[in-house]
């Protein structure tokens, strides 16, 4: 067992030597390696957020959950229905897919180097989340129903809602990133961990639209 | 706050010392650990307080010692304070913290600030909750499940708060879980291996799953009921032409995961604590591995067992009914296999040992009568009386308290270096054991001849057993007493307990008692399979000490 012998598993000696030197050093109060400083443990950071997606894809699954069950027992009133208006929102939906790719190029971009052309991708990407926000906030006031007047319509607004929510954050992480990917920013070609998760979390958001979509306007 | 970086690690005053630390947002696992537990036991002693209102009201037939609206209020606080600031904080979030870094050879968790705020998002949250108390209309009268349309027509503003309350600590609970299944999965020190972690891991992976995939479910259900109270829509009024039905699936989807959130980390705690007492290898490490996966998945599956009442069509009975009857199965082997480790060993009969065994006792009661209530039929005749509630207490309190308690004995040495009274301990478990099987086995009876739960009022023919059980719950209340002034006195007056009392091998008590601030001085102790008790004299080494020269590096 090799392997396990002393010192070769933490390569963060200078923090472990400063312990050493204090035996009882219950008088520190900050452990030596928090969230910034990885201590020479993995960086569970991407791991973390992919596990919060899937906590957060829950919640949604638990609307979806309720809106088929509501569509499939509940009548609604007399003149009420639950088609929708489509061309709005499939040109949103284009729009959203396609900020998947320009914010994937974003990535690229910058792993190979060229942090401008990152910078304006991730621009793009920006515009294209508002663009599908301005979207969604003119086919709100053209909608015939309101938030209460049918369970249908409560159904729709509290489930787009939820997911406009989720495009609103997004946007402000992503002008975030295209912050600190400016010269002499903390993200850089080496270390990019705000702007991988910031993708992630887009195209998170990206892939439920299209399921939201699908049951939503198509079904 | 800033870290301080390897170079300039001094002690700098960043946080308070001392005492002071367990009012700071501490990133230290094991003070948030603690802080998780004397939170716990606050709210603890809240939610007893509150349920000695209700056996004081049920000691007589008629709503006397308080109003009908005040015993549904005291009711749904109850219930609320003791699932999700006291059982579900403690056994996860308490001892999670505490041991999982210490198990998986880590100094902290994967994310010691998110694990800051895990906890502080708990104290705002209870306050929040027992405060609303106090507001117009009182705090929220639905009881614990909220269920539409009764918790739309009960004084709205106590229900909000009740709603934010426990998204609050929901939220709390699940980066809680995303730092748990990161730590686990991913802080595993190089070469140790899954199937070598101590049971305590798995049941906490185990239990972080179903903490990650049922409660924003739960978190949802209730964005949408507080839409239906403030916003006045219809998703659960069926007056608007809403569905209470969806409610409850949706509700009942994460609450009936929330009993193994709050049972699954009480089997990996008794499973630390046997073997060390019994001085015997954990009978069976794999099936007990292979039984928590499974009640994980079956645990996702069984939810509408909870709705046989509620219309739900003859299938889903079925299906429900068997899924049910499943989890039995795992539970068995979990039950088998603590027999089989205690079988034949060097027992110990402490206060750590007495309340594990009271724990199996109570649990095989309450586990059986879980097994009766899947079954439809049966499961009609009592629904929503007293037997429920039986069946309830047994399974949460029988067992999952009895481990807390079994737990505090265990490990206080380690949190303090002090060892607790073990006389005090002893006549604290005889009060709770007896008290407990007091208080909550008339309920059987009560409920099988039909007296319906949450109602301050009942026919007079059950008055006599209800005096009993509430004789059985004055009993479990004067049980405190020599618990708290056992872990009060000892903390400054106890026995040293020395850094490994109990001739531990699991890595906790290869450090000094208390730890130092990242664990262990030096390299974290080499660890091989975690329960090699009663391994023959000279073959293991248990000299008690903090570092590698106890923990041998070679195969078994």
């Amino acid at each position: 067992m090799t392997s396990l012998a002393p010192g070769s598993a933490n390569p963060a000696g200078a923090a472990r030597s400063a312990i050493a030197a204090e035996p009882t050093s219950q008088a520190h109060g900050a452990p030596a390696h928090g969230a910034d400083d990885h201590g020479g443990h993995v960086d569970a950071r991407l791991f973390g957020l992919a596990t919060f997606l899937v906590a957060d894809g829950m919640t949604f699954a638990g609307f979806f959950a309720a809106y088929l069950t509501f569509r499939a027992v509940n009548p609604l009133p007399a003149g009420s229905s639950y088609e929708l208006e489509l061309i709005l929102p499939t040109i949103n939906t284009a729009l959203l897919v396609i900020s998947s790719f320009t914010f994937h190029r974003a990535g690229s971009n910058l792993r190979s180097g060229n942090q401008a052309a990152c910078r304006s991708w991730l621009l793009g990407t920006v515009a294209l989340g508002v663009a599908f926000l301005a979207g969604q906030m003119v086919e709100y006031f053209n909608l015939p129903f309101g938030l209460t007047d049918n369970l249908f319509a409560s159904t729709f607004y509290a489930l787009t809602g939820f997911h406009g929510l989720h495009v609103t954050l997004g946007v402000i992480c992503i002008l975030i990133v295209w912050w600190q990917a400016r010269q002499g920013g903390r993200i850089t070609q080496q270390d990019h961990f705000g702007l991988e998760a910031a993708e992630l979390y887009w195209h998170f958001v990206d892939g439920i639209w299209v399921v939201l979509y699908g049951i939503l306007y198509l079904l | 706050m800033t870290v301080a970086s390897p170079t300039d690690f001094e002690p700098q005053g960043l946080q308070p010392q001392g005492w002071l630390k367990y009012f700071s947002f501490s990133l230290d696992h094991k003070v948030i650990g603690l802080q998780y537990l004397v939170t716990g036991f606050i709210f603890y002693f809240i939610g007893g307080a509150l349920a000695g209102v209700i056996r004081t009201e049920l000691t007589s037939p008629i709503s006397d010692f308080v109003s009908r609206e005040t015993y549904n209020e005291v009711l749904t606080l109850h219930g609320t304070v003791m699932i999700f600031l006291w059982i579900v904080p403690v056994v996860n979030g308490a001892f999670g913290n505490y041991l999982i870094p210490f198990y998986v050879g880590a100094r902290d968790m994967a994310f010691p600030r998110l694990n800051a705020v895990a906890f502080w998002l708990i104290p705002p949250a209870g306050i929040l909750l027992i405060a609303s108390y106090f507001v117009a209309g009182g705090a929220a009268q639905s009881g614990w499940t909220a269920y539409p349309p009764l918790s739309l027509s009960t004084p709205a503003i106590g229900q909000v708060i009740w709603i934010l309350s426990v998204l609050l600590l929901g939220g709390s609970s699940i980066f809680g879980g995303i730092n748990f299944i990161a730590t686990i999965l991913k802080l595993r020190r190089p070469g140790l291996k899954l199937m070598q972690l101590p049971m305590y891991c798995w049941a906490m992976l185990g239990t972080s799953i179903l903490v990650v995939l049922s409660t924003p479910v739960l978190a949802g259900t209730l964005i949408l009921l507080s839409f239906d109270i403030i916003a006045h829509t219809g998703f659960f009024n069926p007056a608007l032409g809403g569905n209470v039905v969806v409610y409850q699936h949706l509700f009942w989807f994460y609450s009936h995961p929330a009993v193994y959130i709050m049972v699954l980390p009480a089997f990996g705690l008794v499973s630390e604590i046997l073997p060390i007492h019994a001085r015997k290898p954990l009978f069976g490490y794999t099936t007990m591995v292979y039984s928590i996966l499974a009640i994980v998945v079956l645990g996702l599956v069984v939810w509408a067992h909870h709705m046989f009442t509620s219309g739900t069509p003859p299938w889903m009975r079925l299906f429900f009914t068997i899924a049910t009857s499943f989890i039995a199965v795992p539970t068995g082997i979990k039950f088998f296999n603590w027999l089989a480790t205690l079988w034949g060993g060097k027992l110990a009969l402490n206060s750590a040992m007495l309340f594990s065994c009271g724990f199996i006792i109570n649990f095989v009661f309450g586990g059986i009568t879980g097994v009766a209530l899947a079954q439809v039929p049966f499961d009609i005749h009592v629904h929503d009386t007293y037997f429920v509630v039986a069946h309830f207490h047994y399974i949460v309190y029988g067992g999952t308290v009895f481990v807390i308690f079994a737990s505090v004995y265990h490990w206080y040495p380690k949190f303090t270096g002090r060892m607790l009274n073990e006389d005090l301990g002893r006549l604290h478990f005889l009060l709770t054991f007896i008290g407990f099987n007091l208080c909550f086995t008339p309920q059987h009876w009560l409920g099988l001849n039909g007296m319906p739960r949450r109602v301050a009022e009942y026919d007079p023919s059950f008055t006599t057993l209800n005096q009993v059980s509430s004789v059985g719950a004055l009993l479990m209340a004067i049980s405190t007493l020599p618990f708290l002034i056992n872990v009060i006195w000892s903390a400054f007056a106890g026995e040293l307990a020395g850094d490994n009392p109990w001739k531990a091998l699991t890595p906790e008590w290869l450090t000094t008692s208390p730890p130092p601030v990242e664990n262990w001085v030096g390299e974290a102790p080499l660890v091989t399979h975690p329960y090699d008790y009663g391994i023959p004299e000279g073959k293991i080494d248990l000299r008690v000490a903090s570092g590698a020269d106890l923990w041998f590096g070679g195969k078994r």
